[in-house]
């Protein structure tokens, strides 16, 4: 009896204490519920950098053009544009009802003062080298916007989608200075505007009204709950409370797969899996003899088939399939089989000097997780039985790793992967010019430098694309990295949900999708 | 007891300047940077980005500029939620971890007690059995097992209760967080309290009350639960701040936004200020509530006072 009355307190004080919300839940007829892997850094579309950010900057903003939900260039801000014959002057014209969520038109000196603020080295934008090869923005008038380049760009258009060349208000900024990113001052042109935001936990997306496509908006309100967890997520998504997740974990693909196959939606993703060398230390420097006969000795085949299991594909050169105007050039060894491929992988090894009663002993560093530990398991075990390689894994916090390869004083080879910006080579293969940042491997060829310039310097997308293919072909013939198979999306889709594309950059707006009527 | 009360209170700065001198330290000896990505900063853009969170500075000069912040009550910015202050985030996630904790303790505390006193009494029945193999249960199964279980049974399969927090306004988000966080703490408590009981239950001065002719419930109620509860008081302090430290797995299995889940992003990405921020709040806090169950121990049990 006592027990009893013990546990209905319980149940009773429980309830009064958590008593902090308000009774029911909002009407969820409307509102779409997103999976987001970690919050944004900050909503300061200069200053932020994570992909997380740009999915949020890209409900609440638009820019000059933009996608559709099956990943085509639509206009934008701009409802039309032109380029010059020489490909170094493109004129926008911007249409007349584009609106700030504070009724303020959207004008070509928006534009301005984003990209000036973007590339102030104040500012301290990491996407400030997007518009690297831009000379000059000129406001002609409220609707004309002209971009002058120092080179062509074939790809501006699509630099124009990304959140950190959306327009900025010169006002907002003023009034709020640092704050200005924050729920209920940032102000929005795209289809939503940030209502709320509670960090760790969700952000709320509510429809704005003075959107100039606002009739062509479906759902009113978007959340973008903060998952970091993946299996938390697909509870969730199990549960009925997530409409999108923004993965899958891998433990429960093969059953998600089994489970809800209709519901899954796996595609190509322009991000690369590959594990680098440091090119500045022994054993791999002036080695590329022994660094190919390592990349020859994995199986990737096997390895995406049983190791990572969802989806991914191999990979046998540096830019993914899938990329506007480029065919990725593949590794010489490619259409050989894997027998064939160790045999000669064993010849390398042997003439770089090492053999069974003197194996090369390395050190494979990885950031600690269950997918990069099983990978790393499978890669040691098939060096080991094809050459004899005796390797030691490390595993390190993603900090301490990201520490480890930029020093390049202790990395041998080291796990690290690279997601393409926008939809062209020159997102992939710049990282592997001599002066990137983000060159972990420190890979420094002329050869590839001066090819890449040259390509630079094309107007013709075909003599550029023969360059940028070369480029590609030197390198890979270098062996800085081996690339080991490229991403794939992966997302469960809630079948209320109408209007999903998949697209290889991986961009979803909420303003694309509707839900279907309810039988 | 006011006397005592202060010397307490005086003692503990010293502890307290060792966490944050000890914290400061270790954080900064973590390797990598806040700042460091996949997508490396180029070296100008870092060297700018440093400079705003003055990491540019020798170590003491920014723990002396930390120092002065914190002397006036601020904790700084946040590296990680650039957006954000850490007191923000403090005051944003500390009210969900300690609504959270509280519900747990209370929840821990009634049906521990509860379950130990009745266990004590039907010493060597079916029911003791069942109510202590349940406590061990519950102390040896991990909280990042429990909570998915529960998760997969109350709300995938059965669709009772929700299976997250944030997006849902109903109070009965609470219920399987705070289950899960409270199991392990009620399996000690029950154990605590019968074996408390047991040997209260023993000793002369209820052997008198029941010759006086007293019942059990009144034996209970007005003899043996308050000296019955010394151990499980003195508990309490380590209790609390298990509860409020170790929601960290429980606010990552159902995605709170409590402290907890701010500590280990924080520690994760290198956020200096946030883990800072948070170690020298719980640090305060848990000092704090050592202090108070001292002096509740003291307003029970007058020897502790006179000692």
């Amino acid at each position: 009896m006592k027990l009893i009355r013990i546990l209905l307190l319980t149940v009773l004080l429980v309830g009064i204490a958590a008593c902090g919300g308000s009774g029911d839940d909002k009407d969820r007829a409307n509102v779409l519920h997103r999976g987001l892997a970690i919050d944004p850094e900050t909503l300061d579309a200069h200053k932020a950098r994570s992909i997380q950010a740009a999915d949020i900057l890209r409900d609440a903003g638009e820019g000059l053009v933009s996608y559709s939900a099956s990943g085509e260039l639509t206009p934008g801000v701009a409802e039309s544009w032109e380029v010059s014959e020489d490909g170094l002057t493109y004129t926008f014209h911007l249409r007349d009802n584009a609106k700030w969520s504070n009724g303020d038109a959207v004008i070509a000196e928006h534009f301005v003062f984003s990209v000036q603020r973007l590339i102030n080295p104040e500012t301290a934008a990491f996407y400030a080298q997007l518009l690297g090869d831009v000379a000059g923005l000129e406001a002609v008038d409220d609707r004309t916007l002209v971009i002058t380049l120092e080179r062509p760009t074939p790809y501006l258009l699509s630099l124009l989608t990304h959140p950190a060349t959306f327009p900025m208000h010169p006002g907002s900024l003023a009034e709020h200075g640092d704050d200005f990113a924050r729920p209920g001052t940032l102000l929005s042109n795209g289809a939503y505007v940030l209502a709320a935001w509670v960090p760790g936990s969700v952000l709320k997306l509510t429809r704005n009204e003075l959107y100039w496509n606002n009739a062509a908006t479906a759902i009113d309100e978007v959340q973008h709950h903060v998952l970091t967890q993946e299996m938390t997520e697909l509870a969730r998504y199990r549960a009925g409370e997530i409409d999108i997740t923004a993965s899958v974990p891998p433990d429960s693909f093969q059953q998600v797969k089994a489970e809800l196959g209709d519901q899954l939606h796996v595609a190509p993703y322009l991000g690369v899996y590959y594990y680098g060398y440091n090119l500045t230390r022994p054993p791999f420097k002036d080695n590329p003899e022994l660094r190919q006969a390592l990349s020859m000795a994995i199986d990737r085949e096997l390895l995406v088939e049983k190791i990572t299991g969802r989806g991914e594909s191999v990979a046998y050169s540096w830019v993914p399939p899938g990329v506007d105007n480029y065919e990725p050039t593949v590794l010489s060894y490619a259409p050989l089989t894997q027998a064939e491929r160790n045999n000669i992988a064993r010849t390398l090894y042997k003439s770089a000097g090492y053999s069974e009663d003197n194996p090369l002993q390395l050190e494979l560093r990885y950031n600690t997780s269950d997918t990069q530990q099983r990978v790393a398991l499978a890669i040691q075990s098939m060096w080991r039985d094809a050459l004899g390689v005796e390797t030691t894994l490390i595993n390190e916090e993603f900090q301490v790793l990201l520490a480890n390869m930029r020093d390049r004083e202790i990395t041998q080879v080291f796990r690290s992967s690279w997601i393409g910006d926008y939809n062209d080579a020159h997102t992939f293969l710049s990282v592997m010019q001599s002066d990137s940042a983000a060159n972990m491997p420190a890979y420094a060829s002329e050869e590839y430098d001066s090819l890449m310039q040259r390509a630079a310097s094309q107007v013709d997308l075909d003599r550029r694309r023969l360059y940028l293919e070369e480029a590609e072909r030197v390198m890979l013939a270098d062996h800085p990295a081996i690339p080991i198979y490229f991403y794939v999306s992966k997302h469960l889709v809630s079948p209320r949900v109408a209007g999903w594309g998949d697209s290889v950059l991986d961009y979803h707006y909420s303003q694309h999708l509707s839900f279907k009527a309810v039988e | 007891m006011l006397r005592y009360a202060l010397l307490r209170l005086l003692g503990a700065i010293p502890t307290l300047l060792l966490v944050i001198v000890l914290a400061f330290l270790m954080v900064h000896a973590a390797p990598g940077g806040p700042f460091d990505e996949e997508r490396a900063l180029p070296a100008d853009v870092a060297a700018k980005i440093e400079a705003a969170y003055h990491l540019d500075e020798t170590l003491p000069q920014q723990f002396m500029r930390y120092m002065s912040g914190l002397l006036q009550g601020d904790l700084g910015p946040s590296f990680r939620y650039r957006d954000y202050t850490v007191s923000e985030l403090i005051g944003s996630g500390f009210p969900v971890s300690l609504r959270l904790g509280l519900l747990a303790i209370l929840l821990a505390l009634l049906v521990g007690v509860g379950s130990g006193t009745i266990a004590a009494l039907r010493q060597g029945s079916l029911l003791d059995r069942v109510v202590m193999s349940f406590a061990m249960t519950g102390i040896s199964i991990p909280v990042f097992v429990v909570g998915p279980v529960l998760v997969l049974l109350f709300a995938v399969k059965l669709h009772w209760l929700p299976a997250g927090w944030s997006g849902t306004e109903s109070v009965w988000k609470y219920l399987l967080p705070v289950i899960t966080l409270a199991l392990p703490q009620i399996a000690y408590i029950a154990r605590l309290t019968r074996a408390s009981m047991i040997d209260v239950l023993s000793r002369d001065f209820i052997r008198t009350a029941r010759a006086q002719g007293l019942g059990t419930k009144a034996i209970i109620r007005f003899h043996a639960l308050k000296p019955a509860m010394l151990p499980v008081l003195s508990y309490m302090g380590p209790a609390i701040a298990a509860i409020l430290t170790g929601s960290v797995v429980v606010e990552e299995v159902f995605g709170i936004p409590g402290l907890g889940q701010f500590f280990v992003r924080g520690a994760l990405n290198r956020d200096y200020t946030l883990v800072l921020g948070i170690v020298i709040f719980y640090a305060t806090l848990i000092i704090a509530l050592n202090l108070i169950v001292d002096i509740l121990y003291g307003v029970i049990d007058p020897r502790v006072r006179h000692r």
